[in-house]
């Protein structure tokens, strides 16, 4: 009996402990070296200095502008690229697991569109940062629930997982649309030139503010998710059968969503429209770890926060101007998406 | 224990689909429900499992009214073994197994090693450790009915509801899941199960309750699984026999086609 608990506590686990400390230390030694990369390369050695001489409040040998650049622009734009990366990703995941469905992400189900209104709305209007972010939250849920509400009408006992992805569609481009009209409202030599470039998608003007903006829904949002986690493999096998292995269905979706969507709003509201990270994240996490929730989600949080680093990396060095975040993912995503919609064809049929 | 059901009315939308009907399944008991489709045994299980809200009358245990039961002490007591169907992600059968302990864990919490050792436990006893490691959307239909019943049994309940659990199942498998269910009982659950065959009443129900458009019948299958009942509700001629086995009597059905 005794060799046999050690058994149980120790081998499965083993080789996913080894994968999980592998997977926490791909963001740590992306945001290393994201650290010396871009335009005003810093030298490895010169970054220790800085980094150490601060830590230890040394007095500076290092030229000034160097200390502006890694403080003001670099290390800020890098926390956005990880936490909005994370945000997607593991938003992401979780959406497609309340929902029972693989095929979904804050941008399909229209999280990141209706945000996206909410923010360009709260933009025009001058809102403040909790205002942007509280509006954008609003139009979010507002967006998901559309989309959930709408689904489950038409779909009733057809084929849920597509009509999901369709109404996601629709309701995604109803709050482009809607959008749209906030663009052609603003004032075309101050505002309209704000909400286009923020709209794009991209993390081009992160600073300290951003940071600021961020930090607090993403652990807010990741905490919730991150407590909850067990439950959402309960809840990917319906409603009915997680009611009866004790889960309060409605409650707790409704929390997750709220949370997911939390994250999703809030990494919208400072780096634009971002999409196909919390699409692609949970199922490439889901191929290394499994679909078991509870390390599902930490795994596509870390592997979120390093993928669009590097990303973000690759968007600020490789040309001499810098190419929309939202672009790259987009190129990165679509034809995972196109790969998806081949591997679940068995299943609609 | 016991759990019993009172004058209860069962519905849903705008329709009332049972009305009235009392019943009482105690530990080792096994109750099936039998019926033609659309008659309501789907509605008054879901009613009994708290999915559906009692239009009238009540539904106790032990003399507790449990419709104010939070679903986790629900799910401590009644334990449900759904018709199989295919999760949207490949879960290991050992997680769908470990989902079983759900009820038993605090609100934040993931299972632990208790957990696992009940669940090793669990698939032990009903010979399934060899499917451990198996993705659950890969194993047969067969394979998978006996992990949702390793689910419900790591709940640790005292009463097992099972909604049809031999359909889509070839015949070894059908036997291999009465075997089990018989089993459980002995070990003192009370089972609540519904079946398309009535030969399944007389294998291994202590009760039966045959449900029909116009009221429904319950008492022991000997008393309600009758060639007149299944003549009247099925619209066949139906001879039942006897078939001395192990110095008892084995009834069956033998429908005149």
């Amino acid at each position: 009996m005794k060799k046999l608990e050690n058994k149980l506590k120790t081998s499965p686990q083993l080789p996913l402990i080894s994968v999980m400390t592998a997977l926490a230390l791909l963001p740590l030694a992306a945001f290393l070296v994201s650290l010396s990369f871009g335009r005003y390369g810093i030298p490895l050695l010169q970054l220790m200095q800085i980094l150490f001489g601060k830590l230890f409040g040394l007095t500076p040998t290092w030229p000034d502008t160097l200390e502006k650049v890694l403080f003001n622009v670099r290390i800020p734009r890098i926390l956005c690229a990880m936490m909005v990366g994370a945000a997607l990703a593991g938003s992401g995941a979780a959406y497609q697991g309340v929902f029972k469905n693989p095929m979904v992400s804050p941008d399909i189900l229209g999280a990141s569109a209706g945000a996206g209104f909410g923010a360009a709305f709260a933009i025009l209007n001058n809102y403040n940062i909790i205002g942007i972010e509280l509006t954008a939250f609003l139009f979010g849920i507002a967006a998901v629930a559309a989309t959930y509400f709408l689904g489950q009408a038409i779909g009733r006992n057809m084929n849920t997982v597509l009509i999901l992805v369709l109404t996601g569609m629709v309701v995604q481009s109803l709050f482009a649309a809607f959008t749209s009209v906030i663009k052609y409202e603003a004032d075309p030599n101050n505002k309209l030139p704000e909400i286009t470039f923020w709209l794009m998608g991209g993390l081009t003007s992160s600073t300290q503010k951003q940071v600021w903006m961020m930090i607090f829904p993403f652990l807010a949002g990741l905490a919730i998710l991150f407590l909850l986690r067990w439950k959402i493999n309960i809840l990917s096998f319906g409603d009915e059968e997680a009611k009866a292995l004790g889960i309060d269905t409605l409650k707790i979706r409704v929390i997750i969503i709220m949370a997911s969507t939390l994250l999703t709003s809030a990494s919208i509201a400072i780096s634009g429209m971002i999409g196909w990270v919390g699409l692609i994240i949970p199922h490439l996490a889901r191929l290394i770890v499994g679909p078991n929730y509870k390390v599902l989600l930490p795994a596509s949080v870390l592997m979120g926060a390093a993928f669009l680093l590097l990303v973000d990396d690759v968007a600020r060095t490789v040309l001499v101007t810098e190419i929309p975040l939202s672009i790259l993912t987009a190129i990165i995503g679509a034809p995972f998406f196109i790969y998806l919609l081949f591997k679940g064809r068995s299943s609609w049929e | 224990m016991k759990l019993e059901v009172c004058s209860a009315v069962c519905g849903y939308g705008r329709r009332d689909v049972i009305k009235g009907i009392s019943f009482s399944v105690s530990s080792k008991e096994i109750f099936c429900l039998l019926g033609p489709n659309g008659v309501g045994k789907t509605t008054l299980f879901k009613t009994v499992l708290g999915f559906l809200k009692l239009r009238g009358g009540s539904i106790n245990v032990d003399g507790e009214d449990i419709s104010q039961w939070s679903r986790k002490k629900y799910a401590q007591v009644i334990g449900y073994v759904p018709q199989t169907h295919t999760p949207p992600f490949p879960f290991a059968v050992s997680d769908v197994v470990i989902m079983g302990r759900t009820a038993h864990l605090g609100s934040f919490s993931t299972p632990a090693l208790e957990d696992r050792i009940i669940v090793r436990d669990v698939m032990e006893e009903l010979g399934i450790m060899h499917l451990k490691d198996r993705i659950y959307t890969e194993i047969s239909g067969g394979e998978r009915q006996m992990v949702l019943i390793a689910r419900a049994l790591a709940q640790q309940p005292q009463f097992l509801v099972m909604d049809e659990p031999t359909s889509n199942l070839d015949f070894g498998n059908q036997m291999l899941v009465l075997r089990q269910i018989r089993k459980l009982s002995a070990r003192g659950i009370g089972v609540i199960m519904t079946s398309h065959f009535p030969d399944h009443a007389f294998l291994c129900s202590s009760k039966v309750a045959l449900l029909r458009k116009e009221g429904f019948e319950i008492g022991r299958p000997d008393e309600i699984v009758t060639e007149e009942n299944l003549q009247e509700v099925y619209g066949v001629r139906v001879k039942i026999t006897s078939t001395p086995v192990a110095g008892g009597l084995v009834k069956a059905c033998v429908p005149l086609i």
